[in-house]
């Protein structure tokens, strides 16, 4: 899997999460290198989402390790994580549905505009606060809404609020970047632009891995894919040998509403 | 976003005009008002604040039914510490207030493992176990009957300047700049990216934590910080009434200031400051005239279902909405109605 031997930038090992009786991830493992476009796919509810929401720390895992940056970084609070570079989008357009779309960005900016409570009571956090408003225009500019910078976030369409989802995580300057089905939902026009903007992600330094149900999407973005069902491992490999993999093509088959995903 | 340019600096000057012309009534006020309704005054300058630092906790999305007990706690502290060890009553009550920050840090622990109904119900129960400690404990805290001949505030003496801070007129003023001060911390708060971290708490806390906002420690700070505020008016109302008992804090006077709250509306600072004011006048003046006063949970009871039923956004609501109504009405009837919602 890893040509030059170095160590994986993002790692499960074993990773087992339980609700109850339900085995929703089970003995999980993959490793994520530095640089790649990373795709997880699997039939619906083959424990993808969950698989994220352990590796970003909002559930712990029943069992198992995860490791970023080479250190176990288990049960560490989601906040911790994104501190040390690993941010997650989610699932459709979670944002902050009241707020503007700079607002959004801003907030994304949290980690990077610190300053002290005096400081932000008196005003003397401005400079830092000035940075961060050019920095949370200019990620909008990458994703071209700077002109919507003022507009509600309801006022959105669908694809521009995915997209904002995107500029939030992207605002907090990840080095692992965690997309959860960011082409859902989208035209196929949309979906081709948003393609295109998470290889420019990539080229900026930042690791990705994404979930998605879109296959040609899938097929073309990713370097890698890790294929899991009913909560393990399937298969793993580059795009043409996941695609032509028997196991693949029964597992999608096989789930009820999986079948039209899999042509 | 600060608005520049002239538009901008007009609008800050139409403000500042605003805030003197208020701050010039508020100043005139007590010498319109009949001995009791000075007093009156006092206690609802007092409210203001209490209500305020409760709208701060609001903003994270969390409504505790702790708060009136909080204010308690730095009450009894400010107390406490006058009447025991002979704190001067202004560093008391500044006392007071760091009091009842540092239980309120100490509850966030137990309280914001939960949200919503949980937390609710969660600093219900935390209230209740201190008002039963006041009760349980004679010493110091002198059980169900309370602390009583509690420290005035010293009264200012020097050689050509004499203030006597038992006249409500005075006490009245010192209120109102420790209350404006401490309004001028919230709204800097709220203004500054903290308050922009609470909303955003509000809304969506697990897009906050993901972009990397401790989202317990923000809501830690903004109970402390209500809770500071909520024990300044507690020290300010010890050392005006002069004695504090466990009742003066129950959870009924806690649904008061809900009332309050959600009358007026909590989105902005406005909001609450309506509330309180509207409701207080109605009280005092309109029940007691005519002698309704013991049916008032009655009729704050029917004012809330009212409110909700007919301005579920509040008091503050009320405002914007006219003003739309009145250039409809100036631009003529042809204008159309649409534009009300
Ligand atoms: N919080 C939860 N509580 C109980 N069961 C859950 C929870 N989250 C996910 N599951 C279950 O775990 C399984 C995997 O779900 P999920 O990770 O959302 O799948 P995917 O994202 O691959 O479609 C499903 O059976 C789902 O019902
Ligand atoms: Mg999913």
């Amino acid at each position: 899997m890893n040509p030059s031997g170095e160590r994986p930038i993002l790692e499960a090992r074993g990773l087992t999460r339980r609700f109850g009786g339900l085995v929703a991830v089970n003995d999980f493992s993959f490793s994520v290198h530095e640089g790649a476009i990373h795709g997880l796919i699997g039939p619906n509810g083959a424990g993808k989402t969950t698989t994220f929401n352990v590796i970003s720390g909002f559930y712990a895992p029943t069992a198992g390790q995860v490791l970023f940056r080479g250190l176990d970084v288990s049960g560490r609070k989601t906040s911790a994580l994104a501190a040390m570079g690993l941010v997650r989008t989610f699932q459709g357009s979670t944002l902050f549905q009241e707020f503007s779309v700079l607002d959004n960005v801003r907030v994304g900016r949290h980690l990077g505009a610190r300053a002290g409570f005096v400081s932000r009571l008196i005003g003397t956090d401005r400079l830092s606060e000035r940075e961060a408003d050019a920095k949370a225009l200019e990620t909008l500019a990458f994703f071209g809404l700077q002109e919507l910078a003022g507009e509600p976030v309801s006022n959105l369409p669908h694809g521009h609020q995915r997209m904002l989802g995107m500029a939030v995580a992207l605002a907090a300057e990840p080095r692992v970047l965690l997309l959860d089905e960011p082409f859902t939902g989208m035209n196929p026009e949309e979906t081709r632009r948003m393609m295109a903007l998470v290889r420019r992600i990539r080229d900026r330094g930042v690791t990705i891995m994404l979930v998605e149900h879109d296959m040609q999407a899938v097929m073309n973005l990713c370097d890698i894919i890790t294929v899991m069902n009913f909560g393990a491992l399937l298969v793993e490999g580059a795009p043409e040998t996941v695609r032509n993999d028997p196991a693949v093509i029964e597992a999608y088959l096989g789930s009820i509403d999986g079948a039209g995903h899999a042509s | 976003m600060p608005t520049a340019g002239p538009a901008g600096s007009i609008r800050r000057a139409v403000w500042r005009l605003r805030l003197v012309f208020l701050f010039a009534i508020l100043a005139a006020l007590p010498y319109l008002l009949s001995y009791s309704q000075q007093e009156i005054a006092v206690l609802l300058v007092i409210n203001v604040l209490l209500v305020c630092s409760y709208r701060l906790l609001t903003l994270t999305g969390e409504w505790s039914l702790g708060h009136v007990v909080i204010m308690g706690v730095g009450a009894y502290a400010s107390a406490l510490l006058a009447k025991q060890f002979g704190v001067p009553v202004p560093l008391s009550m500044l006392l007071g207030g760091c009091m009842a920050a540092a239980i309120a840090a100490l509850l966030s622990f137990p309280l914001f493992r939960m949200k919503g109904f949980y937390f609710l119900i969660g600093s219900f129960a935390a209230g209740e176990i201190i008002r039963l400690i006041w009760k349980r404990f004679t010493d110091p805290f002198g059980g169900p009957k309370g602390l009583k001949r509690i420290d005035p505030f010293p009264n200012i003496e020097t050689g050509f300047l004499s203030i006597d801070f038992y006249e409500p007129v005075n006490y009245y003023f010192l209120s109102l700049v420790i209350v404006s001060a401490s309004l001028f911390v919230l709204y800097r708060v709220e203004r500054s990216r903290i308050g922009l971290t609470f909303h955003a708490i509000h809304w969506q806390d697990r897009l906050a934590e993901s972009v990397g906002v401790d989202t317990f420690r923000y809501r830690t700070l903004a109970f402390v910080i209500a809770s500071f505020f909520a024990g300044i008016a507690g020290g300010l109302y010890a050392h005006y009434v002069g004695a504090v008992n466990p009742t003066r804090f129950s959870v009924d006077q806690m649904v008061y200031v809900l009332v309050w709250a959600v009358v007026g509306g909590t989105t902005t600072l406005h909001g609450p400051i309506l509330g309180v004011v509207v409701l207080t006048v109605i009280n005092e003046i309109v029940l007691r005239a005519l002698g309704l006063d013991t049916a008032r949970p009655l009729i704050y009871g029917a004012i809330l279902i009212l409110s909700v039923l007919y301005l579920p956004n509040g008091l503050e609501s009320l405002g914007p909405r006219l003003r739309a109504r009145w250039r409809l009405w100036r631009s003529g009837p042809a204008a159309g109605g649409g534009e009300l919602a």
